[in-house]
């Protein structure tokens, strides 16, 4: 090959291209990292409201004054949303995924580093413009994150089906183009840019978690991203792909046979594989983690993958367990019921193997273990829901329920952001060069751990009870009027746990500038990240190629130097 | 640090099974036939997943309080992991959750499969912003025919639903803004939707089926306990989707009788 210039050999000088549009993998991912912080409270600030509405339904609150039934509508919209796409996808891939993948595979950089950048502002472009949702007239949708036509098709359904629907609609489909963007980039990177000795089986259980997301990513939002190009024309061109014959408010429409049920289906082939590339990168944050403040390896290393691959594969069959009480044919119930119960049996192997990594390990409590051992409680208390509403007879009383919502928001809402929290606080060190404060970070999380609880658990027996989802006052129906003393705890909950963030928020910001240097391997951890200089160079390796020799969590090897051994050392043959 | 965190996930995990074994908050009773089969399943799911989860919880915490770091500790065990492990919790897990699944398959099948009983009381449920109509064929057992055009959801009764009363089978159609079922008779329901996807929850009932705009769901239930049961739509439906309740009186056959008799005396 001829030889060229090495384009990551140096770092662009000036502002602009070095902080703002910037290729360099490691500052986009801090970008979609800050992204996230801003949408996560944003998202956050939402549901307070929302919480607040739900005990005090006439308050009148400075700025927003009294919050309306279809306001509560709106803030249950635009949290779910904003949380769904502009933070649990963006965050644990866009962010961890880019600035570590390539460093922990032996990279220069992306493959598509232009690509790469185009990325994430398409991802930028696309939350300024839901969050435009809100200024317009009307204000934004009230059809909830499903976005169920025909309420989401007709514009005279509802206020904030006008502009705002559409302005919704747009932000998802930029969404989907920058994520299929970020796949393709992600998909080649590891694929191509492993460095020698990389093999697939020594990459640590994160890569394989961004890889198997990224895959995940390219087949479902292709999906999602045709699904509403046929909402818009739906709702602006006259099609009729997912609105029948309807009389709204006594008007009739000017829709004829369309399939309200196409749109779920459609929706939902995107809209399960995303609860999974909402968990994988936490799934694969938590081993990590845990194999490094055990001091072990990760327990059935190969079973790990395995599991990560038939999640994946399972999690694009399974799409209508959404749909049981849809009108969906019944027969198709069971084969989606026990294709979901197969997808049980994966998540039940990795907590038996996170369980196992810890046996007999010799644990260290630092903040990222703690995140990542709540990770596993929380991935426990939320998957044993699933089992109950993948019958589908038990989802004839639980589905549409709090049930429901206390099960998503522990496993892929609370779960995963524990993946965050303990990326963040791992390596943190590595990206900013500086040490966060332990006693705060372990305060925010016994406060955060209890707080989510009290939230989410609640939900299971309001949901059991048959309190329904996405009302915005319980007073209407008697039965649901007795079930507010839990409606109580759970709203002083969130707002304890919702002010125990700033903790958070404070210890970052402030450890950014003021907290101790961090050296290049605070946390004694194998993966190549660890061997670069911190934070690491334009380059990452600084002129020098990584060449590994070893799997990825080698702790506690008999007879080596030190209780581990890095990726890197030549000195000790690998069982891997 | 590893004696207070065992200590907070047992907490959690004790406090939170506590209020589920104590039923706090539970299922409300059932009031239909199928109750019995739901609830026998739920309660099985329930005692297997709790189960699970308790092992699983206490099991996090002691785990984490018994091998923390400290200067007696052993070094830590250089494992891999255990093939045979592996693969013996694949198939206990595998085996739990296809046979709970599998067990659940024939009431699903029974609802929904089966034609509805000969004698079975036909009554049409249909969804708009923010109402629930029913309508009762009368004495010829047909409904009338309906249309789109003639929908008035502001007039509320026939005219809600579109009924078309130049149609002979019309004639002796009750629409009515309130349920009567007769009590242990089989319920053949049609679902519709005028507007948007409604969703006709009865929580007693354990009924649940959604209501869609284009098409004409058929269901059957039983119930089997005179009351008066809560209705409320679990289908996000636009602004009043908390206000779309309604109520469903069973009653005894000679009371079922009476109710629809007077309903027909009122349309003549």
């Amino acid at each position: 090959m001829v030889a060229m210039e090495n384009p990551h050999a140096h770092a662009p000088q000036g502002f602009i291209r070095k902080y703002i549009f910037s290729v360099d993998h490691k500052v986009i991912g801090i970008q979609y990292f800050f992204l996230a912080l801003t949408a996560v409270f944003v998202g956050m600030f939402l549901s307070l409201l929302m919480r607040i509405h739900l005990l005090w339904p006439s308050v009148n609150l400075p700025i927003f004054g009294v919050i309306q039934p279809e306001t509560y509508l709106t803030l249950l919209t635009m949290h779910g949303t904003i949380m769904v796409f502009f933070v649990l996808t963006t965050a644990p891939q866009g962010g961890f995924g880019n600035y570590f993948l390539p460093i922990q595979i032996g990279a220069p950089d992306m493959a598509f580093p232009v690509l790469n950048m185009l990325s994430f502002w398409t991802t930028f472009v696309a939350f300024v413009v839901i969050i435009a949702a809100f200024f317009v007239q009307g204000g934004a949708p009230l059809h909830g994150w499903t976005g169920y036509p025909p309420l989401s098709a007709v514009q005279s359904a509802g206020p904030g089906e006008g502009l705002g629907a559409d302005l919704w609609i747009t932000s998802i489909a930029i969404f989907c183009v920058a994520s299929l963007m970020g796949a393709l980039n992600f998909i080649t990177t590891t694929l191509d840019l492993r460095a020698k000795g990389m093999t697939m089986m020594r990459m640590p259980l994160t890569v394989w978690s961004w890889f198997i997301t990224a895959i995940l990513g390219l087949l479902a939002f292709g999906v999602l991203l045709s699904a509403g190009i046929l909402l818009l024309m739906d709702r602006n061109l006259g099609t009729s792909f997912y609105v029948p014959l309807v009389v709204v408010s006594g008007q009739v429409m000017g829709h004829k046979g369309g399939s309200p049920l196409l749109w779920q289906h459609l929706f939902w082939f995107f809209g399960h594989p995303e609860v999974y590339i909402a968990i994988l990168p936490g799934m694969g944050v938590a081993s990590q983690v845990l194999s490094t403040f055990s001091r072990k390896p990760i327990f059935g290393y190969r079973a790990m993958v395995y599991a990560m691959l038939s999640i994946g594969f399972f999690g694009f069959m399974v799409w209508g367990h959404h749909m049981f009480m849809s009108g969906m044919s019944p027969y198709s119930a069971f084969a989606f019921s026990l294709l979901t119960m197969c997808i049980g049996v994966p998540s039940a192997i990795k907590t038996f193997n996170w369980l196992g990594t810890m046996w007999k390990g010799r644990i260290r409590f630092q903040t990222p273990m703690l995140y990542a051992i709540g990770f596993v409680s929380l991935f426990v208390s939320g998957g044993l829901s699933g089992p109950f509403l993948a019958q589908p007879v038990l989802d004839i009383q639980l589905h549409d329920t709090y049930f429901v919502v206390g099960h998503f928001h522990l496993i892929m809402g609370v779960a995963a952001i524990f993946g965050m929290f303990a990326a963040t606080y791992y390596w943190f060190p590595k990206m900013f060069g500086r040490m966060m404060n332990e006693t705060w970070g372990r305060i925010h999380f016994f406060l955060t751990l209890a707080g989510t609880y009290a939230i989410f658990m609640p939900m299971h027996y309001l949901g059991m009870a048959g309190g329904t989802r996405r009302y915005s006052d319980y007073r209407e129906v008697k039965y649901l009027a007795t079930l507010i003393p839990l409606h109580q705890f759970m709203t002083y909950a969130a707002i304890i746990t919702i002010a125990a963030q700033f903790i958070f928020v404070i210890n970052l910001f402030w450890s950014m500038f003021k907290g101790p240097k961090a050296s290049d391997n605070p946390w004694e951890a194998t993966t190549l990240e660890w061997t670069t200089t911190t934070p690491p160079p334009h380059d990452n390796f600084g002129g020098v190629t990584p060449v590994v020799h070893n799997g990825p969590y080698e702790y506690g090897v008999p007879g080596a130097a030190k209780d581990y051994v890095m990726q890197t050392d030549p000195a000790t043959v690998s069982t891997h | 640090m590893g004696l207070a965190l065992m200590v907070v996930i047992w907490l959690i995990t004790l406090v939170s099974t506590y209020f589920f074994v104590a039923k706090t908050w539970w299922l409300p009773v059932g009031a239909a036939e199928a109750a019995g089969f739901i609830d026998g399943q739920f309660a099985l799911t329930f005692v297997l997943m709790g189960i699970v989860f308790l092992a699983a919880q206490l099991g996090l915490g002691y785990i984490v309080w018994k091998y923390r770091e400290r200067a007696s500790a052993p070094p830590a065990d250089y494992s891999h992991g255990n093939t045979t492990l592996e693969l013996v919790w694949t198939a206990l897990t595998a085996f739990l959750f296809i046979g709970l699944n599998l067990m659940g398959s024939s009431v699903w099948a029974s609802q929904r499969f089966d034609p509805p009983a000969a004698d079975s009381v036909k009554v049409e449920v249909t969804g708009m912003q923010f109402a629930w109509y029913f309508r009762y064929p009368g004495p010829d057992g047909k409904y009338g025919a309906t249309s789109v055009k003639l929908m008035d959801p502001s007039a509320g009764g026939e005219a809600a639903v579109g009924l078309n009363t130049s149609d002979p089978a019309a004639k002796d159609d009750v629409v009515t803004g309130t349920m009567y079922l007769p009590v242990n008779r089989e319920v053949d329901l049609s679902l519709r939707a005028v507007d948007v996807i409604h969703s006709f929850f009865v929580p007693s009932l354990r009924f649940k089926q959604d209501a869609v705009p284009g098409l004409n769901i058929h269901m059957h239930l039983k119930p089997t306990v005179i009351g008066e049961y809560e209705i409320a739509c679990a289908e996000l439906c636009g602004l009043g989707h908390y206000k779309m309740h309604g109520v469903v009186h069973v009653v005894s056959q000679e009371d079922f009788d009476k109710w629809l008799a007077a309903r027909e005396a009122e349309k003549q």
